[in-house]
């Protein structure tokens, strides 16, 4: 693969810490795509289907060009299927210079879209140049009640919600997320005020209601990490449609001063 | 209707049958080919034209669904006509309901009750019949085995000792030396199109054709089997009168079409119980006169689906009377019914038509079934409707395959079938002898432990010097396994020329070659199990350090590997090259050998369910595979290696050269139907570009299954709750429920993709 060292400055060489990638993604945004985790997470979510990628020290160093040489062969998947590529993690704009100096890349070599899947907890200054060269923003808003969502994650939404509202500002387009569990983050108060947060974005092309599941518990297992939700189960399809007729009745009565993006429907 | 010059010799002039046919060569020659291209109407909507299942099919399958779980309770064989060696004519007529069925014809006069078919092998019946509690007559045996020679009586006269162990080791497994070899499609829509009168006519001629020149063994041959053939077809005609239908002459109607072309495949699986008895590619050819009936009139959309219905309700109740051990080896009481769907024309028009999709829809008017084997010839030029739907019934149904028509379209034209599961050949102009498959993975054992065997101990292939290191030298191991495979591939060809001789002496197809043309091209299909094993085993050998464990015997019985080496599976050009190597080189090994009867050798990478089989016999190998454990199917890359997600471990597989390996290349692809997308949709969508994306990068061959673990884990629990699960395995789809309990293990185990 070409090096492209020539026309940029001297941070053209970033070093990323991979923990895995998957070729074949289709729940991180549209189409099909190239998933790329980062390693290295802020949070420690009592649900985290990923406990391996917390550790900020582990993970594998690829270089940019390293990546890139993952995503080509499979170009013409993400191209025909409306799809690109998501970088999820951990979190990823812990690695905010390398995920921008590769989707600067992405875009530029293949022309796809790309997507970046974060918890927002973040600072909007630090990752504005990552905003510049990424299509959709996939925001997990973990809970809108900051001493619950302290108590979930382990950290303040107050970054968070701050976050939502300058992508709002600036008119990036984002899939926000919700990880519905049962007990935890299903209270109808706390789901209809995140509707009427929601509804005061302008940004949102698309709600994600996610049921919780338990897939990665083995990991937490194999870490020797207590399972902090040992005994809940996923939400009944019953349980998910409620909760999101709460979001949406939470989002009609904000809705008075808000405009929606073009892109699609809330409901969808 | 055209003026018709010329028709062809010994049939009236059949204006009425052809009425409204755009005309064509088709009229002066035997050429379905050009009948189909000149007839059939490209259909670019979608599915909601389709209907619901008239109550006389709802009504007849439920006769079938009755008599399914009997026979699973029975055992898997709910009766067999003992007394009664199965021919064309040998079955009075059968029915499931008479005054219900529009397509009427059974082997046997009763639903599932299954014949003996002893021209291929009198113990195989006995073997069966003892199995499943039944007895063979002393006379029918007597008269198979000291008046009647069999196949397997002759095979078993010529075979050498080398081949006798061969067979005993494993190392060559599969071999169709006791049952019907299959994988002959004979062109079944020639009795609809032509009335079997034009067809004698036309054989008759072939056969004077050959009284001038000098009788060689080739010329009398020829002529002795023109002569069956011409024979056949008379009993064809007697089959179907015996229906109460007269069919000298062309169909006339759309029903008649389909019941024409049902009696030449009953004919043929009366006649034949091979390995596989696939129908060839008949629903784009159908289609015609089912637009003429609906043009005319005397069809609705309604009886259309009706007929479509009852042929392919016939189709699924294809019994064969088979051994256990068979089983084993192809796993579900398969018969291979394959179908193939759709592709393009050389000039580039889509052989898609509405019939394509009525076929597709017996999965929901008759609910989902392994057979027929639904193959789709599958070009990214396909129509977006066509491509939806085949997605979407993928998703819901797991009943279908996918074959690259534009990788195949060029060497096999547009008018070819799949036989059995990923044999492409011309329809009515060619035809394989079927050569079940080498063992690769055990045959790296062998150059290791100097030809010994590792689980029997014996000799079996020529005595050479034992790999003696402590480490496995790369080098060594591959001169030592080079040699090997020069030897294996000269014996496999022997062993296959042998088989075929006595095939076509006593066990000779006479029905499915009437409906070729006298000159046809043969292949010698061989096969290969274990690519992945002997891929992974190489990469080890080569990038990491393996060492042998030998027993007291010296032989290698496990392998202590250090450090990491590249799995197939992963886009990994270190080892997917050796796989690609190993292909081509064993390839060309057979291209050396004398193929009887002038066959082209072929090679396909195939192990239908014969991986769990063939891993059995096979001692632990230098990847870290422990002895006993199933292979991957086909060309699959090992359970759980592949570890870069779906797209990285197909790219693996596309990069096996396909014309090193012409008789296909298969794939199994299993995924949970979440890990396909969040919404209907988008799942659909996202399995059409994975199809799209794959097969341009020139794979051949793609199972598409999409289920959820625990819901095979509950079937295997609940076989009683599933009749109708349906799975795709290597090449084509069984009931789940009908697979034996270490198969069923052994898919659960596979790389499921998006599974966490």
């Amino acid at each position: 693969m070409r090096r492209t060292d020539s026309n940029n400055s001297s941070d053209s060489r970033p070093i990323g810490r991979i923990h895995s990638l998957d070729t074949f993604g289709t729940v991180d945004g549209p189409g099909i795509r190239f998933v790329l985790f980062m390693q290295g997470c802020p949070l420690r979510c009592a649900y985290c289907h990923n406990p391996d990628t917390w550790n900020c020290g582990g993970g594998r160093p690829m270089t940019v060009d390293e990546v890139l040489a993952e995503i080509e062969p499979y170009v013409d998947y993400y191209r025909r299927s409306g799809g690109g590529v998501t970088v999820t993690g951990g979190e990823p704009t812990l690695q905010a210079p390398f995920v921008a100096a590769l989707f600067e890349e992405v875009r530029r070599r293949f022309g796809i879209p790309t997507a970046l899947d974060t918890s927002g907890f973040c600072e909007f200054k630090h990752v504005e140049p990552l905003l510049s060269v990424t299509d959709l923003v996939l925001l997990d808003i973990k809970h809108i009640n900051n001493e619950q969502h302290r108590a979930l994650t382990t950290q303040s939404n107050v970054r968070v919600l701050a976050m939502a509202e300058q992508l709002s500002r600036i008119g990036k387009p984002v899939w926000l997320r919700h990880v519905l569990v049962p007990g935890v983050t299903d209270q109808s108060e706390h789901l209809t005020e995140l509707g009427r947060f929601i509804g005061g974005l302008t940004n949102v092309a698309k709600l994600e209601l996610l049921p919780y599941h338990r897939m990665g518990v083995y990991k937490w297992n194999s870490l020797g990490i207590p399972y902090p939700l040992e005994g809940v189960q996923p939400p009944s399809d019953r349980e998910v449609a409620r909760a999101r007729e709460l979001i949406e009745l939470g989002i009609e009565q904000s809705r008075c001063s808000v405009t929606m993006n073009s892109k699609g429907s809330l409901t969808s | 209707m055209a003026v018709v010059e010329k028709h062809l010799p010994g049939g009236k002039t059949p204006d009425d049958a052809w009425r409204g046919f755009a005309p064509g060569s088709w009229m002066t020659e035997i050429n379905v080919r050009d009948f189909i291209l000149r007839n059939a109407a490209t259909y670019t909507g979608d599915d909601s034209f389709l209907e619901s299942p008239t109550e006389a099919t709802t009504q007849l399958w439920s006769i079938v669904q009755d008599l399914t779980r009997k026979e699973r309770i029975r055992g898997g064989v709910l009766d067999v006509d003992t007394h009664t060696p199965s021919t064309i004519t040998s079955h009075a007529p059968g029915y499931l309901d008479k005054c219900l069925e529009q397509i009427v014809g059974l082997q046997t006069d009763a639903p599932f009750r299954r014949s003996v078919q002893p021209f291929g092998g009198i113990k195989m019946v006995q073997d069966a019949c003892e199995a499943y509690g039944f007895t063979i007559p002393e006379e029918i045996v007597r008269l198979f085995t000291s008046i009647r020679k069999t196949h397997n009586q002759g095979v078993f006269d010529a075979y050498t000792t080398e081949m006798r162990t061969a067979r005993k080791a494993g190392i060559i497994t599969g071999l169709p030396d006791a049952y019907g070899r299959g994988r002959i499609i004979g062109d079944y829509r020639r009795v609809a199109l032509y009335g079997v009168d034009q067809l004698i006519a036309q054989k008759k001629r072939e056969l004077k054709e050959r009284e001038s020149s000098a009788l060689t063994e080739d010329m009398i041959r020829s002529r002795e089997e023109l002569s069956e053939q011409i024979r056949a077809l008379g009993e064809l005609k007697v089959m179907a009168a015996a229906y109460g239908y007269d069919i000298s002459e062309p169909a006339r109607t759309a029903r008649e079409a389909v019941q024409w072309l049902y009696f030449a495949y009953l004919g043929a699986i009366k006649e034949q119980n091979g390995a596989a008895m696939s129908i060839g590619r008949i629903s784009t050819f159908l289609d015609v006169y089912f637009e003429r009936d609906l043009r005319e009139g005397r069809l609705t959309e309604k009886q259309a689906q009706e007929l479509m219905d009852h042929l392919v309700m016939k189709l699924r109740i294809v019994k064969f009377l088979r051994t256990p051990d068979y089983n084993e080896l192809f796993s579900g009481d398969p018969t291979w019914v394959t179908e193939s769907i759709g592709g393009m024309t050389e000039d580039g028009r889509a052989l898609v038509t509405k019939n394509s999709f009525r076929i597709l829809h017996t999965l929901y008017t008759l609910g989902t079934a392994p057979e027929p084997n639904l193959t789709v010839l599958w070009s990214d030029r396909l129509p977006d409707g066509f491509k939806r739907y085949c997605a979407k019934v993928s998703i819901e149904t797991s009943s279908i395959q996918y074959e690259n028509d534009d990788l195949m379209r060029p060497h096999y034209g547009d008018d070819y079938g799949i036989a059995c599961c990923v044999s492409a050949m011309r329809i009515g102009k060619q035809m394989q002898f079927f050569g079940a498959r080498a063992n690769l993975a055990k045959t790296l054992l062998y150059a290791i432990n100097g030809g010994i065997d590792e689980k029997l101990g014996i000799q079996v292939a020529p005595a050479a010097d034992p790999i003696k290191g402590d480490v496995l030298d790369y080098d060594e191991v591959l001169q030592k396994f080079d040699a090997t495979m020069e030897w294996l591939a000269g014996l496999y060809m022997n062993t296959l020329n042998v088989i075929h001789y006595m095939h076509d002496k006593y066990c000779y197809e006479r029905l499915e070659f009437a409906l070729h043309d006298a000159e046809i091209v043969r292949t010698m299909a061989c096969g290969i199990a274990g690519l992945s094993v002997a891929a992974d085993s190489l990469s080890a050998i080569r990038y990491a350090k393996v060492k042998p464990i030998r027993n007291e015997q010296g032989i290698a019985v496990d392998f202590e590997i250090e450090g990491e080496y590249p799995q197939y599976g992963n886009n990994d050009d270190r080892v997917d090259s050796i796989a690609v190597q190993l292909v081509h080189t064993f390839m060309n090994k057979l291209r050396k050998h004398q193929a009887y009867r002038n066959a082209i050798p072929t090679l396909s990478v195939l192990t239908i369910t014969s991986n769990v089989v063939y891993g059995k016999k096979t001692g632990s190998t230098p990847d870290g595979r422990q002895a006993g454990e199933p292979f991957a199917p086909g060309a699959n890359p090992m359970h759980g290696r592949d570890r870069k997600g779906a797209l990285a471990s197909l790219a693996s597989v596309a990069k096996l050269p396909y014309d090193d390996a012409l008789d296909g290349i298969s794939n199994t692809f299993s995924i949970v139907g979440k890990a396909l997308g969040r919404e209907a949709d988008q799942r659909g969508a996202n399995l059409t570009a994975l199809l799209d994306g794959y097969m341009t990068q020139g794979a051949h061959h793609l199972n598409v299954n999409v289920f959820d673990r625990e819901h095979l884990l509950d079937a295997m629990e609940h076989p009683e709750n599933y009749p109708q699960l349906t799975i795709r395995v290597s090449g084509y789809a069984v009931n789940f429920i009908k697979l034996t309990r270490e198969q069923q293990l052994e898919v659960l185990n596979r790389t499921f993709h998006g599974a966490m």
